[in-house]
């Protein structure tokens, strides 16, 4: 039966922005459904508010709405588009939360919106807890096997104490019932503890009512992904096993696929509950996952739960095993059934069937936890990580340890030298979970550690332990071995070690190890990700290497590009560059080339097969790259290899490179020195006759004071050569500068720390431009609403810039210039200015696609990274201008006066980090960028353009209701025209006594309320935070004191995140608040699609 | 390109392809020379099974799924009473089982049943050889065997091959036995072993069936001596073109009209009986993922194979045979190969695939059901 006829339009929403549990897998996922509807004819509407996705380019779908994903914006859409139907299985939780509530308030029934890929009916049964529990008993019913873990609900101390019994002994949960976040829930593991928690918990439930569970840490874990279409035919994708046993949530667990440990009888009977599932919970079309754990005594399995769409996990399995899971859901969404779809990567056989690999996949989890220092590092069933690096071997040893160097993170990969440690602390150190917990185990190993004292501390399975011991054994052979014979080289390779490891353990350099191992003929081959195991022939050159003896690359013709991409998702390194190297794959596949991709991020988009002509699944490493460049040189001629687009990580590699001989096209790596190292930018600045602020490098505190008082405080310390603001810090006086060199450790005479002037209160305008040599393109200009200091990543911004006017940019131009001319450029530059008394100051340059490419690309609707990849290659402005891929006339900086404002909000990771207390992460936004995504609003005035981007971020602004105010003395006086608009704007003001006495002198009233510190009044007076806590407050406005005083306000804002109440913390984004709720407050707030938009911006160009 | 001869302590080995192709690698299980057909198997789960399995008799088996062995090796999951693959084609073997129900280790398993592998090769590379050139003949040498490589292609030149073979008297039970039905006996079944596997009888007798298990040369006479309600033809290993005692048995009971299930080789017995001839696909169908199609429903299984013949009938069209007519109920969606026969006049159908599925997926286990039914309906 083919695909229905009554659907004509769809309705797709999107995940939002990138935040920890729900990334770049869903741009993967949704931008492959957008493209299967609309080549099935259908017209296809798109709501995502995250512009650094792929998805939400204006040649993805047919009308996309670049607005927040709320149920009031994406009625608005509803009601100007009328779809058909709506698909909410392919933008994560965002989407599915949305539609739900969409169809609960008869929106959906209203316009006869039809809701397609899964019934509302099936979400509940998935997402419900005792739903789920009901629908695995009938389950076990029907076939058997499969069950919830056991629980038995208390009421009284005996209860809870007979109850352990009937669980089968300790250790046991303890939940208490109808308490917030999960409070005073634990583990008990004697009837010690048991009486302490269960009785705090019986005291905490408002039902004197607490649940008593059988503890599975320490299981095995697994997942199963699994598609249904509507004849119920279902299939299992793949299975994930899980290196880390239960207690660690899996997406900070190190996975693995297939699963290793499994009979056939233990998997098929996973399967069989798996099928079972899928039919009872009644997912009609689509994917589903379902996670499971097993007893590795006995092998009982316990249901843990399901998610009833596509997920992190289900992007995983489509790279895993080629079999592109959302894609395929999209078909089976509009009425296809499996049998219907053929398989891609055979083109002959169809979807119908179960992928078989000839391979292993080992993901392994990044984490950000140095940018979050106060957070409790232990793993725990809440995700924490914030990216992810997927590396495919022959065998798990190479998989594993290509994995490892994919993170590219000090530390990542297996150290064999060096004093390990002791036994027993390592041992020790390894039964709590964390970042890196696998390198505690190998020097444990490394220490004497027995397969049993490993497997005892960790739990980890005696197989993936051995694994681990075999890769020591290696380690062991390599240092022990007179000399490196071909062997012993071959053998360690086939175990994934590294050049640079063999060379650390034989005290060799990398590059001379390589150059041993070329004489010696050493060199990987690249195999097929094909589906089936070789059993079929596949057209889809998607590549993995290996240590083995046949290679499948096929010659070619056409010259290749080689794209590096930009790794695992981090902060500082997000979906952006993944954004501008898909770009540049489109452009220069459209522009004759063959495009070859390499990257290692399996939630992108750049690492789906159907994106270039060849994909490498492949660490970004200097070793693993040369690689592939010796592959393809031998499979026809090389135009060039990009680095400029994939962020620090490619760019780092550029000279190394050219070094080895590899064609580096676009910015030269002479030329990308010249903008990062500071003396050589220096002398470009000067050339340029460009100021930058005051600064100075120091090893000691004794010279940094001296630089500091030459320059004045306030200044901006920062150690060299980190990325993303790491360890910056802007310090107001003598004493914190002290302590700053005292507590950082990275200080040495060949790494100094910088300091610099910082210019307080300055405009920080950020850049983007493209220059090929003689003519520049002035990209666009963002102007950020935070004052210079807080990270640019951070920091809202809007384009074209709402308060420069026509001299400013002619002045920023100028300088762009002077600096894209200086350096050397070829391509993308990103330059960030800070306006501040008249003065133009230059603060860095980088060579590169930045951060903000694909933002002022759909603000401009200008495809930035495409052309920045055509000059690369040698096109210049004048052709691409010439072509149509760049405007005719004028650029980013000669925007039409009535060209909309778009307006960039970061969007930070908060609630997810807690203390070793328990207690939530400060929100003070810094020099050090720590968001993890970010959300566009575009309208045509500021006010409204600012509102919906704190709709897309955090919710929507108050239009009315009370507002708490309390600024730093320094940001007292901007701070009187913003509340005395909130006032006039029907708010109610609250603020501390020393904000209160300032609003009152200037005529605006308003409530002193209790600071933390007070405590409650005699009369019961609550504390601000109590307010916060008890949903008294609607709008927080809470600027930090400059010096030291970070801590002040820390249990205001993280009341307002626990809570979700907005919280400002600069007075500028309170002057934006101010305008954005006027806008809304005069109502009438419609939404526009970026083609619209784009039509517009084009037809006023012309 | 990397070839690896190194492992721990284990002998050289080679594995040379009767066009001369070979591949080095190192011991796995027992050392010595083995000889065989080459086929590779694409399951990831399930290797004890599949080495129990009659019908690999005389086959030297590629795994295509890296890591073999890690489960170990327990007593309950074998499909037959020893190791009946000829020989053993592994990339990398386990060297510490894990799994609570495992009592050894493969490599241990392979040596006491004196199965000679090989370990350490780049299968994949094999694979797709054999998929371009199809299955052939195949030696692996070990330890003391290995000599001069054209003198190893001489000895697998030698070596029988795998068309015209009859296999299946030398892997079946020589005594008949009986497998008691579990709970009440509602029916009574003869199940000819051609090359059995263990779970076949068990998935009977789940049903209320008694089985009794006879020899591949049993009789018409002895078939019925059991008084059976239905007859099943089990799988096997050779060339079904050289069944003629099976297929003279079938066309017996299907004359009398009992109630008739095949099974792979039983399903190209059934394509013989009913005058349709049989063919040897290049490569064949040895995995635990096959897509086939139930033409009667529309509805698609995942099922496990293990067959390098097929039947040779029209996709398109009913047929008309000696015992009326007939038609293909399942077919492959990979390769639209002849996957499962029915008689509409008659109560016989029979399938390629494995139903039984051990290894493999429970999708197809409806057939024994369907044998149920027909039973039932013969007696109503």
């Amino acid at each position: 039966m083919p695909k229905r006829s009554d659907i004509q339009s769809v309705l797709v929403i999107g995940s939002g922005p990138i935040v920890i549990g729900q990334a770049a897998e869903f741009d993967y996922s949704g931008t492959q459904a957008c493209r299967v509807l609309k080549a099935e004819g259908l017209r296809v509407v798109l709501v995502n508010s995250n512009p650094a996705t792929i998805m939400t380019d204006p040649e993805i779908a047919d009308a996309t709405y670049v607005e927040p994903i709320t149920p009031e914006f994406v009625e608005k859409i509803i009601a100007k588009e009328r779809p058909d139907a709506l698909l909410p299985t392919l933008g994560g939780q965002t989407a599915l939360n949305t539609a739900i509530s969409m169809h609960e308030n008869g929106v959906l029934e209203k316009y006869g919106v039809e809701l397609i890929g899964a019934n509302v009916e099936a979400i509940n049964k998935g997402e419900d807890r005792d739903l789920f529990k009901g629908v695995v008993a009938a389950v076990k019913a029907k076939i058997g096997y499969g069950e919830s873990a056991r629980s038995v609900i208390c009421h009284t101390m005996d209860d809870v104490i007979a109850g352990v019994d009937t669980l089968g002994g300790y250790p046991v949960v303890v939940r208490p019932s109808f308490t917030m976040g999960g409070a005073g829930s634990g583990f008990a593991h004697d009837e010690e503890e048991l009486r302490r928690i269960a009785g705090q918990g019986l005291t905490l439930s408002p039902t004197t009512e607490v649940l008593l569970e059988e503890s599975i840490l320490g299981w095995k874990e697994y997942e199963l992904e699994l598609m249904r279409d509507k004849n119920d035919n279902v299939v299992v994708v793949c299975s994930i096993e899980n290196f880390d046993p239960m207690g660690v949530h899996t997406g900070d667990s190190i996975t693995v696929a297939p699963s290793m440990t499994l009979t056939d009888r233990e998997y098929q009977r996973l399967r069989d509950i798996g099928i079972a599932i899928i039919r009872e919970v009644g997912v009609d079309t689509g994917g589903c996952n379902i996670q499971f754990a097993i007893d590795p005594a006995d092998g009982r399995i316990i249901v843990i739960e399901m998610n009833p769409r596509v997920s992190r996990s289900s992007a995983l399995a489509s790279k895993a095993t080629g079999f592109p899971i959302a894609k395929i859901a999209a078909k089976l969404a509009v009425g296809y059934t499996l049998d219907e779809i053929p398989n891609d990567i055979t083109e002959k056989t169809p979807a119908s069937f179960e992928p078989t690999l000839d391979y292993v996949v080992v993901k392994a989890p990044r984490f950000a936890f140095e940018k979050f220092p106060s957070a409790d590092s232990t793993l725990t069933t809440t995700m924490k990580s914030v990216g992810e690096a997927m590396a495919i071997g022959r065998n798990f040893t190479e998989a594993l340890q290509k994995a490892l160097r994919s993170l590219e993170k000090k530390g990542s990969q297996f150290a064999f030298t060096g004093d390990p440690g002791d036994k027993a602390e390592l041992l020790a150190e390894a039964v709590r979970p964390t970042d890196g917990r696998i390198n505690t185990v190998m020097q444990a190993i490394r220490a004497g550690a027995t397969q049993e004292e490993v497997f005892d501390s960790t739990r980890i399975d005696p197989w993936f332990v051995d694994q681990l011991f075999l890769i020591k054994e290696i380690a062991d052979e390599l240092a022990s071995a007179e000399r490196l014979d071909p062997e012993l080289l071959a053998e360690a390779k086939r175990h994934g070690f590294s050049d640079a490891q063999i060379g650390e353990i034989r005290g060799l350099r990398e590059d001379v190890v390589r150059e041993v191992r070329h004489a010696l003929g050493i060199r990987p081959v690249y195999k097929t990700v094909d589906t089936c195991a070789a059993e079929f022939a596949a057209n889809t050159p998607y590549f993995y290497s290996s240590y083995d003896e046949e290679s499948e690359v096929a010659p070619r013709t056409k010259p290749a590009v080689i794209i590096l991409g930009s790794g695992p998702n981090r902060i500082g390194q997000g979906i952006e560059f993944d954004y501008s190297c898909v770009h540049a794959s489109f452009a220069l596949s459209d522009a004759g080339y063959e495009t070859v991709m390499v990257n290692c991020n399996p939630e992108t988009v750049s690492t789906d097969y159907d994106t270039s002509d060849r994909l490498y699944f492949e660490p970004l490493t200097l070793e693993d790259v040369l690689e592939i460049v010796h592959a393809e040189t031998l499979a026809g001629p090389i135009a060039g290899v990009i680095v400029q687009l994939g962020g620090q990580t490619p760019l780092g590699l550029a000279q190394a490179l050219k070094d080895n001989g590899v064609p580096v096209v676009g910015t030269s790596p002479e030329a990308i020195h010249a903008a990062e190292d500071r003396g050589a930018f220096g002398r470009v600045l000067a050339e340029a006759g460009l100021p930058a602020p005051k600064h100075g490098t120091a090893t000691t505190f004794a010279e940094a004071k001296a630089i500091a008082d030459e320059i004045g405080y306030p200044v901006l310390v920062r150690p060299s050569y980190v990325l993303g603001g790491r360890g910056m810090e802007i310090v107001y006086d003598e004493a914190r500068l002290a302590s700053y060199i005292a507590e950082s450790t990275e200080i040495s005479p060949t790494r100094p720390v910088l300091v610099d002037r910082f210019l307080d209160d300055a405009i920080e305008i950020d850049v983007d431009a493209l220059y090929d040599g003689t003519e520049l393109y002035l990209g666009g200009v963002m102007e950020h609403i935070e004052e210079a200091g807080i990270h640019s990543g951070d920091s809202a911004c809007a384009l074209p810039p709402i308060t420069l006017g026509g001299y400013d940019i002619k002045r920023l131009r100028a300088s762009t210039e002077g600096i894209a001319k200086g350096v050397g450029v070829r391509g993308l530059i990103n330059i960030q200015f800070a306006l501040s008394g008249d003065i133009l100051y230059v603060l860095e340059a980088n060579p590169r696609a930045s951060r903000t490419v694909p933002f002022t690309s759909k603000a401009t609707a200008v495809p930035l990274a495409k052309a920045a990849a055509r000059i690369s290659l040698g096109a210049t402005v004048a052709e691409l201008r010439e072509e149509g891929l760049l405007p005719k006339h004028g650029d980013g900086g000669t925007l039409p006066l009535d060209a909309p404002i778009s307006v960039k909000e970061a969007v930070m990771p908060w609630s997810r980090f807690r203390d070793i207390h328990g207690r939530g992460v400060d929100t003070v936004l810094g020099p050090e960028m720590r968001s993890t995504g970010e959300v566009m609003g575009i309208d045509a005035a500021f006010g409204t353009a600012y509102a919906k981007s704190q709709a897309g971020a955090y919710g929507p602004l108050p239009t009315k209701g009370r507002a708490f105010i309390s600024v730093a003395n320094r940001d007292k006086r901007s701070m009187i025209f913003p509340a005395r608009e909130l006032v006039a704007h029907g708010f109610e003001l609250m603020a501390t006594s020393g904000t209160a006495e300032v609003l009152k002198r200037n005529g605006i009233n308003a409530t002193v309320v209790r600071k933390q510190s007070e405590g409650e009044g005699p009369n019961g007076e609550k504390t601000i935070v109590q307010l916060i806590h008890d949903g008294q407050v609607d709008l927080i406005v809470n600027t930090p004191y400059g010096t030291g005083g970070r801590l002040d306000g820390y249990e205001i804002r993280t009341a307002a995140v626990a809570r979700s109440v907005p919280c400002l913390t600069t007075v500028q984004a309170l002057a934006a608040a101010v305008q954005g709720i006027d806008a809304l407050n005069h109502g009438g707030v419609g939404v526009r699609s970026l083609q619209e938009h784009a039509e517009h911006l084009t037809a006023a160009r012309d | 390109m990397t070839i690896s001869t190194r492992g721990a302590g284990r002998a050289p080995a080679v594995l040379v392809l009767e066009d001369g192709r070979s591949f080095r690698g190192r011991a796995y299980g027992a050392v010595g020379e083995t000889f065989g057909e080459a086929v590779f198997s694409t399951g990831m789960t399930g290797y004890q099974e599949t080495l129990t399995d009659p019908s690999y008799h005389r086959q030297v088996v590629v795994m295509t799924a890296p890591h073999v062995g890690n489960t170990g090796v327990n007593d309950e999951d074998p499909e037959s009473k020893q190791i009946w693959v000829a020989g053993y084609v592994v990339r990398d073997p386990a060297r510490t089982p894990s799994n609570w129900r495992s009592r050894r280790s493969l490599d241990e398993e392979l040596v006491s049943q004196g199965i000679v592998g090989i370990s350490g090769v780049d299968t994949r590379a094999l694979t797709r050889h054999l998929r371009e050139r199809g299955a052939m003949r195949v030696g692996i040498f070990s330890g003391n065997a290995v000599q001069d490589e054209g003198i190893l292609l001489a000895k697998v030149r030698q070596a029988p091959e795998m068309s015209g073979a009859d296999l299946s008297a030398e892997v079946a039970t020589k005594e008949a036995y009986v497998v008691p039905a579990v709970g009440t006996r509602k029916f009574t079944v003869a199940a000819i072993d051609l090359g059995i596997k263990g779970m076949t009888p068990r998935r009977l007798a789940e049903r209320g069936i008694e089985v009794h298990v006879l020899p591949a040369t049993a009789t018409l006479d002895e078939v019925y001596a059991v008084e059976p309600d239905g007859v099943f033809f089990s799988n096997g290993p050779g060339d079904p073109s050289t069944a003629d005692h099976p297929v003279a048995l079938m066309r017996g009971v299907l004359e009398r009209g009992t109630p008739l299930f095949g099974i792979c080789f039983g399903n190209q017995i059934l394509g013989r009986a009913l005058g349709f001839g049989t063919y040897k696909l290049k490569y064949g169908h040895r995995g635990i993922n096959q897509p086939v199609q139930d033409r009667t429903t529309g509805k698609v299984e995942v099922t496990a194979h293990n067959h390098g013949f097929a039947v040779d009938a029209p996709l398109d069209k009913v047929s008309d045979t000696e015992f009326g007519r007939a038609e293909v109920s399942h077919v492959c969606l990979n390769d639209q190969v002849v996957e499962g026969l029915q008689l509409l006049d008659r109560p016989a159908f029979s399938v390629q695939y494995h139903p039984e599925a051990a290894a493999g997926p429970h999708d197809a286990a409806y057939l024994f059901d369907r044998f149920v039914s027909l039973m039932e309906g013969q007696r109503a």
